[in-house]
């Protein structure tokens, strides 16, 4: 199976430990973890990534200015975003979605959501033959 | 007798002979007739015969396949039960899966919050981690964390999120909600979470942190995120959590400053002792 590699970028050690795990449930998929755009950004350079799940707000650069570099980034352009946002924050999403971002999940975030939306973008199975 | 006589009765004699062979030959006609007849009734019954073989194993092959129709349509029914009951475990299995992801998912919770929340000795860490988690794993939008001063009884929002901590009151124990979950020690849930807007003296949780018995401080939720409609068990999974180990967290930390404080004082004074 092809190896997956998903970059996790989130500031909250918290929520970055929670997307963490659910992904690494995934088979074939190894996580990569930034904990902002600037660090995301090195991480892009150096690593041929399938998909990034990025908070918004981040110190540093935040997610939205993390979507335009890499949409700009001709290496880069093609990876799926998925967006981690608090739905009270309607304007950001709609801005990241704008700007390129993918798709969206809300807080507080479920990990068979994080997982069903990897694995959407991935095209892969989640390994439940009923879903 | 005469020539004459004797010519007419071998005549007669050759007439009497020709009239008993063609009788002969009649007779022999006839039985032909009979033969042809009986030969032609023989060809009928053994047709008769084949056919009424052929009917009988008709009729047993015909008994044949309604005994195999039987047979079939028994097999149909015990594989149609099979489906159902393989359908059935099909759909408990589903509904097992659906149970332990959401099983599993509490725990990867409870442990992301008891991890982080003993990671740290600062405390002004431990206060961020406690946001953290009521914002990214419960989902509260406006929330606050009061410490009790037990010099003064008195709970002061220490830490928080969506209110301005000015806007908190220092309650005295007893007083209001928060006052009250501090002097009972148990936690109070709002019957109803409804979409008003927040009321600082009526929040929708508010949980004791507790040592053993000893209350330390009180969490308060005053509003969810707009998606999150109501507490699921796992929200009071982690209350009951964070009821706990929130407050040995903050009580190691807050006894950790005070310890490298005095460590700071007491090597300053032996530094200034020895020198």
């Amino acid at each position: 199976m092809a190896e997956h590699k998903i970059l996790v970028v989130e500031d909250s050690s918290i929520m970055r430990q929670l997307l963490v795990m659910a992904l690494r449930r995934i088979s074939g998929v190894t996580v990569l973890e930034a904990s902002d755009g600037l660090e995301a950004l090195k991480t892009i350079a150096n690593e041929d990534l399938s998909l990034v799940f990025s908070d918004v707000n981040m110190p540093g650069m935040d997610g939205l200015k993390l979507v335009r570099m890499i949409r700009s980034d001709k290496r880069a352009c093609e990876i799926p975003i998925v967006m981690v946002t608090t739905e009270g924050a309607k304007e950001d999403r709609d801005r990241a979605l704008a700007l390129g971002a993918t798709a969206y999940i809300t807080k507080p975030v479920q990990g068979a959501e994080v997982v069903d939306t990897a694995c959407r973008l991935l095209e892969l199975s989640a390994g439940i033959p009923w879903n | 007798m005469t020539e004459k006589e004797k010519q007419s009765k071998v005549t007669q004699r050759a007439e009497d002979f020709l009239q008993v062979f063609k009788k002969g030959a009649e007779f022999t006609q006839q039985l032909l007739r009979e033969n042809e007849r009986l030969r032609f009734q023989l060809v009928q019954l053994e047709e008769q015969g084949r056919l009424a073989s052929c009917a009988e194993q008709a009729m047993r092959e015909v008994e044949s396949l309604k005994s195999q129709v039987a047979d079939l349509e028994r097999e149909k029914q015990e594989i149609l039960q099979r489906i159902d009951r393989v359908e059935a475990e099909n759909i408990d299995f589903a509904n097992r899966y659906v149970e332990i992801e959401a099983e599993n998912s509490s725990l990867a919770n409870l442990y992301i919050a008891t991890y982080q929340l003993h990671s740290t000795l600062d405390f002004r860490d431990v206060l961020k981690i406690i946001s953290e988690i009521i914002i990214n794993l419960i989902g509260g939008e406006e929330f606050a964390i009061f410490l009790l001063d037990e010099n003064s009884g008195t709970l002061q929002a220490m830490a928080g999120e969506g209110i301005d901590l000015r806007h908190f009151p220092v309650y005295s124990l007893g007083e209001g909600i928060a006052g009250g979950v501090a002097r009972s020690g148990e936690s109070f849930f709002a019957e109803v979470l409804d979409a008003a807007p927040s009321d600082i003296d009526a929040p929708l949780a508010c949980i004791p942190l507790k040592i053993k018995d000893r209350v330390i401080g009180v969490l308060a939720v005053y509003k969810l995120f707009v998606q999150k409609p109501r507490f699921g068990d796992i929200d009071y999974e982690l209350f009951t959590l964070l009821a706990g180990h929130a407050a040995t967290a903050i009580f190691a930390s807050k006894l950790y400053s005070e310890s490298e404080r005095k460590l700071t004082t007491i090597q300053g004074f032996l530094d200034l002792l020895t020198k």
